[in-house]
């Protein structure tokens, strides 16, 4: 088991053709990935990977001849909003947004028209989903990894990858590992992880990873400690910088004082939540 | 992006947001030929981004044109907060009676905008946020929506505003709301908006910040960015798209990723040290983007040491230590360098590493002492 991908899902990738479509694409292929479709408006008809995978011009058209349930986008920040829309108007049930740069008033429209569709969106921005050994939906490296109990969810990419790498190195493996990405509007947060965590009977312990801006890690904690039954280490990235500027994600601001580290790691070890110090540190926490 | 002001209230005269009659000047002298179009008595402001400008000195009031030329010199030749005043904003002098807060700002927590309006304008708006938050209004509005009239006349319920001024009020509010969403801003801040002696609104002072990444989309928009404000590295960084900030440190850094960066710096500082940069560059750390970050970290002087932390996940740890060798010897660089590379075919990249002057490290902790200690001229 697993929240959110698994060895059943079906994966259809939007900008399957593009540079950084098509790279990520193969390393999902070779992973073991279930992709089942591309879509590239203009290039359908084609196969790539050997003949092994349909390119089709629509999601609809994808999703009715392949069964695609789960789409990773892969396309241009400009295009991005059109490709979640297309893909949320197709009613596929989990969007995987990896692009990054996207317009906050674009994410905002999307968050507004994804909400009446009921569909799950992870990102913009992030790294997306890894459930390891049974499917790569996004760039997280599949060999840092293994299977296992703990279940991690992360703003961050690279930063997570650290987490996983240094687990692996104390032979700990992961349930699933899910990015929901670094932007101010974005689709799946901490709670709605959490939940799926906590519902998850394979996952027994939960690393969350967060960083300065915004108020999910406050809201998190509030629902750790209210319905969490499960054990939760933290890491919170940012303890250093400085107020008003933008660290890299657009979402890592400190705003009016607000989105401190310094109030997110209160609110969480208020909530029974242990804190590490660094990422590596992560490892040495958890349960064997 | 942050707009000045005169540029902000450029938009806002566009949407129908009626501004002061003014216009922007360089030198005293035309501040001077200004202040007598406009009939005499004026206010100076200097176009510097940053908050606080009238506590500095930086806003004057003016009785004639020849006081508006002596202020207007004494402006332009000011340093705001670390920035040179290299233009000002000549407004007519406005007599009003009341200062009312008008903005629009996304709301993170609801993904949609939201209308923050207050009674009490004219002041810092987070002072008063933090003493009477009372007096704070904060209104969502649906974004495929838009604002409504009734929302409208619901926020100036709200801010008791008078009923003779609804109509105008109104319309103010819906000219700031399109001038937010149409210029894709994530600030659209009035402070304050006036209601003058003759019982006219006007917005005396404008602030708007705009998405960068929808900058694409308003070519007209990205000749307003004012270089002056960022360091000069900052934008040489921009060229190469590294994400980079300056900041007052001795130990520069070079990361892949943004939450990896700021975790980094927290172990520096963890470890007694002070970071001398944010630097995310980004996937693959191919060459060429090594040798700029390098570049633009070395031009800071006070950088004494550089820790360059890179996790190889799909680019393996040995191609990044060769990218890393070819850019160091390409960059001439004096001072001490700190690898730590973790991840795919890690060993082999240290391996690799270890034939230069370059001192590896196998944790991010040991990276972060070892810098620290060069920095503060510890010998290992």
């Amino acid at each position: 088991m697993s929240i959110l991908v698994d060895k059943a899902s079906r994966v259809l990738i939007q900008g399957i053709t593009g540079n950084e479509g098509q790279f990520h694409s193969w390393q999902m292929f070779q992973y073991g990935t279930n992709v089942v479709a591309g879509v590239t408006p203009g290039k359908g008809g084609d196969w790539i990977f050997d003949g092994k995978v349909p390119v089709f011009d629509s999601v609809k058209v994808a999703k009715d001849a392949t069964g695609a349930n789960v789409s990773v986008i892969f396309v241009p920040a400009r295009y991005a909003a059109d490709a979640m829309l297309e893909a949320a108007d197709a009613e596929i049930p989990l969007i995987v947004c990896i692009t990054e740069g996207v317009p906050v008033r674009d994410m905002i429209q999307v968050r507004k028209f994804l909400d009446q569709k009921k569909v799950y969106l992870v990102g913009p921005n992030c790294p997306g989903l890894l459930t390891p050994g049974q499917a790569k939906v996004g760039i997280i490296p599949g060999n840092i990894t293994k299977p296992g109990n703990v279940g991690v969810v992360s703003r961050s990419g690279t930063l997570t990858y650290e987490v996983l790498y240094a687990m692996l190195a104390n032979d700990i493996g992961s349930s699933t590992c899910v990015g929901i990405g670094g932007d101010p509007v974005h689709g799946l947060n901490f709670i709605d992880t959490l939940e799926l965590f906590e519902a998850d009977p394979e996952t027994d312990q939960v690393v969350m990873i967060g960083e300065i801006g915004g108020n999910e890690e406050q809201l998190a904690a509030d629902y750790i400690a209210r319905y969490m039954t499960k054990p939760v280490v933290a890491f919170i990235a940012g303890e250093s910088a400085p107020p008003g500027k933008r660290m890299g994600h657009a979402g890592a601001i400190i705003e009016s004082g607000e989105g401190t580290a310094e109030e997110k790691i209160h609110a969480l070890r208020v909530s029974g939540v242990q804190i590490a110090h660094h990422p590596e540190e992560i490892a040495s926490m958890l349960i064997r | 992006m942050k707009l000045h002001e005169y540029q902000s209230k450029k938009i806002f005269e566009q949407f129908g947001v009626p501004i002061p009659k003014g216009r922007v000047a360089n030198i005293a002298s035309e501040a001077k030929q200004i202040a007598e179009e406009l009939g005499g008595r004026v206010v100076i402001k200097s176009q510097v981004l940053v908050g606080g400008r009238g506590k500095a000195g930086g806003i004057k009031l003016a009785k004639d044109p020849n006081e508006a030329m002596k202020f207007a010199s004494d402006i332009l030749g000011m340093e705001i907060k670390g920035l040179p005043v290299r233009k000002i904003l000549v407004d007519e002098a406005v007599n009003f009676e009341q200062e009312i807060y008008l903005a629009i700002i996304n709301n993170r927590s609801n993904n949609c905008p939201m209308i923050v309006a207050s009674a009490s304008g004219g002041v810092d708006i987070e002072e008063v946020a933090q003493l009477s938050p009372e007096k704070i209004i904060k209104y969502n509005i649906d974004p495929l929506l838009g604002l409504q009239d009734f929302q409208a006349r619901d926020v100036a319920l709200s801010i008791d505003l008078p009923r003779v001024y609804w109509k105008n009020f109104i319309k103010i509010l819906h000219g700031l709301y399109h001038a937010f969403w149409e210029t894709d801003s994530t600030l659209a801040e009035i402070n304050p908006l006036v209601i003058t002696k003759d019982e006219r609104m006007m917005a005396l002072d404008a602030k708007m910040i705009i998405d960068d990444n929808a900058l694409f989309r308003h070519p007209d928009l990205i000749e307003f960015r004012d270089l002056d404000i960022e360091a000069p590295a900052e934008v040489e960084a921009r060229k190469y798209g590294l994400s980079f900030i300056k900041l007052d440190g001795e130990i520069g850094c070079m990361v892949n990723g943004a939450g990896l960066a700021m975790a980094t710096m927290d172990i520096i500082q963890q470890n007694g040290g002070s970071p001398a940069n944010f630097l995310d560059i980004g996937g693959g750390a191919g060459a060429e983007k090594v040798s700029a970050a390098l570049r633009i970290i070395l031009s800071d002087p006070k950088v004494k040491v550089i820790l360059i932390n890179i996790f190889g996940g799909i680019t393996r740890c040995d191609e990044v230590a060769k990218g890393l060798l070819s850019s160091i010897k390409q960059t001439k660089i004096k001072i001490p360098i700190v690898v730590r590379l973790v991840g795919t075919n890690e060993e082999l990249g240290r391996r690799l590493l270890c034939d230069s002057e370059i001192l590896t490290a196998d944790s991010l902790v040991s990276a972060a002492k070892t810098s620290v200690l060069l920095a503060t001229g510890g010998e290992l």
